[in-house]
């Protein structure tokens, strides 16, 4: 079957003869040679195997670390609590082991094992499929499944053997019939039957879809990108350039022409949660966000984005990812000119929805402020005095905003997180130590800012919408690999393939004897059976044949 | 009582019932070993087969009326010709009673006909075959725990209204009995009964575990798991692991009976000679890979629509999320003993140890990723 020397059914290795003196000696391998040698190693079974279980080893590390790509504050976290260990470990790339060097090491080599392995295959199995089932064994005695029937028939053994064929060819097997006949006269026939050539097929497509994934997964993922962004209710309209987006991770190949200019705009965004069951209380049932989509050219549309059923717009999808609070807030100066006034996406803490976020007003007051701010959804007091939160809806919300002024550190041209404040070169004016209550609003409410830099106020709750918003064009083609994968794995397992061999030889006292065995080409639990079915079933049908008139 | 209380009720009946089950099978081991030390002939099937000549001594006493204690049964005939069998309807007539059951393969697995507890069978030479009471036990035993048990996972799913697998205390409970609905499935086609101690014991501490640690009050569904995606990926991934289960417990018995055939006994400090009744080291190897294959295109299933969903759920269909990696490694070890027995010095003894290898990080992903590792996959609900 052409596969590697080492396959479990490939014959065994000669041993190398020794020479004279009863040594064995190796032939001597030119430059050519070795690279044969080479390639052979590599593509045997054995390296397959050991390939194989390097890769699941390989695989186990990126487990037990956080990953970069997956889990980036989980790294920075590692960080901060293995400051000794983690840099270490980083040299060995085990912040990026399904990127690393070693990883893919691993499984390019297992692959260029697999290409090597299959191409052979491929050709001979090409091969084999146009050729004839072999001769008859000269003793089926020794085979599978043998059986041997005396019939008192009214047909020759050619006869006997063609309907044999007949039958054989009617359950799927490639049937090729040979006879002869001794000097007596008496005639031997037989037919040899081969089936389950797709066993070997389902294996090589098998094989062949793995290579496609990796292919696709490798080369057609660098057309995609994948970007965030946070839209609240009736706030800004998304529009689908780069510059709109949050953050943004392009492929390889990504191009920005490659984006089409669609439009997003939050109309509501709804979420459910959990009223009765005690102990699931506030867990959340639905999130459902309406949206108002509009592409170049066309009508604005209505949709809803859920989780579990992203939009499909413009070549990409765009899934709902996450949700917060984000409390519309208007500072104004001391004569009342409102210098800013924004809905500020705030950052969930908790299963309630404690949030946190920081406002950000470097221009239009006297100094610098910066306000870290914790909004409650449905506020209660610990009764240590604390503030949280018992329930994500906002049923009862509550707004606290400590008060810092001083540099915010924008001018100096480095970006900074709209979700952090650098307090570094601040003073805290409230909250805290500072003795000074800190800023609490309800909404509607507004209170003067520590001296009497403005006043500040809370107009009200909006909801805000993350969106992740993907595009990648070899999606469709994973599937298909994947989904020939398992198609190839199903034939390639319960297919059986085997050989099996209908002898009749016309006997001196005028009966005739019917012989049948099997062979196993690979697995096949089921072959003395099938052999034996068969042998029944021709048995039947042979006895069926209408007496004939003997003497004649 | 409400309906997850109930549900409860039934959970701990089916525990109880399988512990009954598990001590039956444990008891036909034991009655396995007594029986091959005293000399019998012991089948796959648990039938004790005396030997004439044994005979002379053991029926005699066994003819004085001590035969119902079944669980150590030993044959119920005089010497010679004559059976002295309490029941006489269940002696088989000497044409039929050539193929001494005790031979058998196993494949056709419990056709004996109707047998009676302390009766026998003589056959032409003699010998007399007796089945195991305490084999047909623990499978009625076990037939009834899956009964109950699919009783408390239903309750469970109605009171739910959904599904009764979206937490590790449900996946416990619907993989349990997938694992035992596989067992006895797979036993209506080769006689694999002797698994009965490890299949009922895995149960039970499966169980145990989760009703104790896995426990959580009914509760709707997150978002996330809200999708057809999670009937068919959690369904196919527990049916996977019940496959493998069968596989691991045939590898692992593969392995002691390949060691008792090489060196004679196998690890003679434990006293298995109940290995010399169960089939040789090649058939439970070749047991194990048709099963193992079975688990492994359903765990290549899960893989791929396990990348469906993510892609539905989470924007991507591949992100190395532990559960993800964990999911592959198996996937990849399977693949590895798949190979291995294909390989050339890797059949037998090597490629049983990457399935029970293959088990053993089921387990892993199952009780330790879902509990302990954090990742989008955090749904164990507790
Ligand atoms: C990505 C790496 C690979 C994976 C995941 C993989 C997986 C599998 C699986 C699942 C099977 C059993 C199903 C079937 O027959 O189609 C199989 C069979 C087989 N593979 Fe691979 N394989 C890989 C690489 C290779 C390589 C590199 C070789 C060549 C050295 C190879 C040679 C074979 C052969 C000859 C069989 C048939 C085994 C038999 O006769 O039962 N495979 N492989």
């Amino acid at each position: 079957m052409s596969r590697p020397s080492d396959h479990f059914d490939s014959p065994a290795p000669q041993a190398p003869a020794p020479n004279d003196d009863g040594i064995i000696v190796q032939p001597k391998l030119g430059f050519v040679g070795w690279l044969r040698w080479f390639w052979r190693q590599l593509t045997s079974m054995r390296t397959a195997l050991f390939l194989l279980l390097l890769l699941a080893l390989a695989a186990v590390p990126g487990s037990l670390v956080p990953q970069r790509a997956a889990d980036p504050n989980g790294v920075t976290q590692y960080f901060t609590d293995n400051p000794s260990l983690a840099p270490i470990l980083d040299k060995f790339q085990a912040f990026d082991v399904y990127t690393s060097v070693w990883f893919s090491a691993i499984y390019l080599l297992l692959f260029i094992s697999l290409v090597g392995c299959v191409i052979p295959r491929a050709k001979h199995h090409f091969d084999a499929l146009r050729a004839k089932p072999p001769r008859t064994p000269a003793r089926l005695s020794r085979l599978a499944g043998f059986q041997k029937r005396t019939a008192e028939v009214n047909v020759g053994a050619v006869e006997a053997v063609d309907s044999a064929r007949k039958l054989l060819r009617k359950s799927g097997y490639r049937v090729v019939v040979f006879s002869s006949a001794d000097k007596n006269g008496h005639e031997t026939a037989s037919v040899s039957a081969e089936r389950g050539y797709a066993r070997e097929t389902g294996n090589l497509v098998f094989h062949a879809a793995l290579v496609g994934i990796l292919i696709t997964v490798g080369v057609g993922g660098g057309f995609g990108f994948s970007g965030q962004r946070v839209v609240v209710e009736n706030g800004g309209v998304f529009v689908n350039t780069l510059a709109a987006y949050d953050s943004f991770n392009p492929g390889r190949f990504f191009t920005e022409n490659s984006l089409d200019p669609y439009s997003i705009k939050l109309d509501q965004f709804t979420a459910t949660y959990e009223t009765k069951a005690d102990g699931a209380f506030g867990q959340p049932i639905d999130y459902n966000a309406e949206v108002t989509t509009q592409e170049r050219g066309q009508a604005p549309q209505q949709s809803d984005i859920k989780v579990n059923s992203p939009l499909e717009i413009g070549g990409t999808d765009v899934y709902l990812l996450g949700n917060g609070y984000a409390p519309q807030i208007t500072v104004k100066d001391p004569n009342g000119k409102v210098v800013f006034t924004d809905s500020v996406p705030f950052l969930p803490q908790d299963a309630n929805l404690t949030s946190v976020g920081v406002v950000k007003i470097p221009d239009g007051l006297a100094a610098q402020l910066g306000m870290i701010g914790f909004f409650y959804p449905t506020q209660a007091t610990s009764t240590t005095g604390a503030f949280y939160s018992t329930y994500p809806d906002d049923d009862y919300p509550v707004l606290t905003l400590n008060v810092y002024d001083g540099d915010l550190g924008l001018n100096g041209g480095v970006p900074t997180s709209v979700y952090s404040l650098d307090t570094d070169k601040m003073t805290q004016l409230t909250g805290g130590t500072t003795g000074v209550q800190s800023i609490e609003l309800k909404p509607g409410d507004s209170q003067a800012l520590p001296g009497g830099l403005g006043t500040i106020s809370f107009d009200s709750v909006k909801r805000y919408a993350s969106l992740d918003i993907h595009h990648d064009p070899t999606q469709g083609w994973v599937l298909l690999f994947a989904a020939s994968a398992l198609a190839g794995l199903l034939i390639s397992l319960f297919i059986p393939r085997r050989r099996v061999w209908v002898k009749a030889s016309e006997n001196a006292d005028g009966t005739l004897s019917l012989e049948y065995a099997g062979l196993a080409r690979g697995e096949d639990p089921r072959l003395a059976s099938a052999v034996a079915e068969i042998a029944e079933r021709h048995s039947k049908v042979l006895s069926d044949v209408p007496a004939a008139d003997t003497n004649a | 009582m409400t309906l997850d209380e109930y549900s409860i009720f039934f959970l701990y009946a089916a525990i109880v019932v399988y512990a009954v089950a598990f001590i039956a099978f444990a008891l036909d081991l034991a009655r396995r070993s007594s029986q091959v030390s005293a000399g019998n002939s012991v089948g796959i099937d648990g039938t004790v087969t005396t030997a004439p000549h044994v005979l002379e001594t053991v029926g005699t006493a066994a003819g004085a009326g001590a035969v119902g204690a079944s669980a150590v049964g030993s044959g119920a005939a005089s010497a010679g010709t004559t059976a002295v069998v309490e029941r006489p309807e269940s002696v088989v007539s000497t044409s039929t009673a050539g193929r001494a059951s005790a031979t058998d393969t196993g494949e056709t697995g419990g056709s004996g006909g109707t047998s009676t507890l302390k009766g026998g069978r003589v056959a032409a030479d003699g010998s007399v075959s007796k089945r195991s009471l305490s084999l047909r036990l623990g499978m009625a035993f076990t037939v009834i725990g899956l009964a109950l048990e699919v009783t408390a996972d239903v309750l469970r799913g109605i009171a739910a209204q959904r599904v009764p697998w979206a937490n590790m205390y449900e996946f416990s409970m619907t993989g349990t009995v997938l694992i035992v609905g596989v067992f006895l499935v797979v036993n209506t086609r080769v006689d694999l009964r002797f698994l009965g101690t490890f299949i009922t014991g895995l149960v039970l501490v499966l169980l145990g575990i989760s009703t104790v640690n896995y426990y959580v009050v009914i509760a709707p569904l997150p978002p996330a798991l809200q999708s057809a995606w999670l009937v068919i990926h959690v369904f196919v991934a527990s049916l996977g692991t019940a496959f493998f289960a069968l596989g691991f417990a045939l590898s692992g018995i593969q392995l002691l009976q390949s060691r008792r055939e090489v060196s004679g006994s196998a690890l003679k400090f434990l006293k298995l000679r109940f290995l010399a009744s169960l089939p040789d080291s090649t058939r439970l190897e070749n047991l194990a890979y048709r099963v193992n294959i079975v688990g492994f295109v359903f765990w290549t299933f899960t893989l791929i629509a396990g990348a469906i969903w993510a892609e539905r759920a989470w924007g991507r269909y591949w992100g190395w999320d532990t559960k993800e990696v964990w999911t592959f490694i198996i996937w990849v070890i399977y693949a590895g003993y798949i190979h291995a027995r294909a390989t050339r010095g890797w059949r037998g003894s090597r490629s049983a140890w990457l399935a029970i290898i293959g088990f053993a990080a089921v387990l892993f992903n199952f009780g330790i990723v879902n509990v302990f590792f954090h990742g989008l996959h955090s749904y164990s609900g507790l």
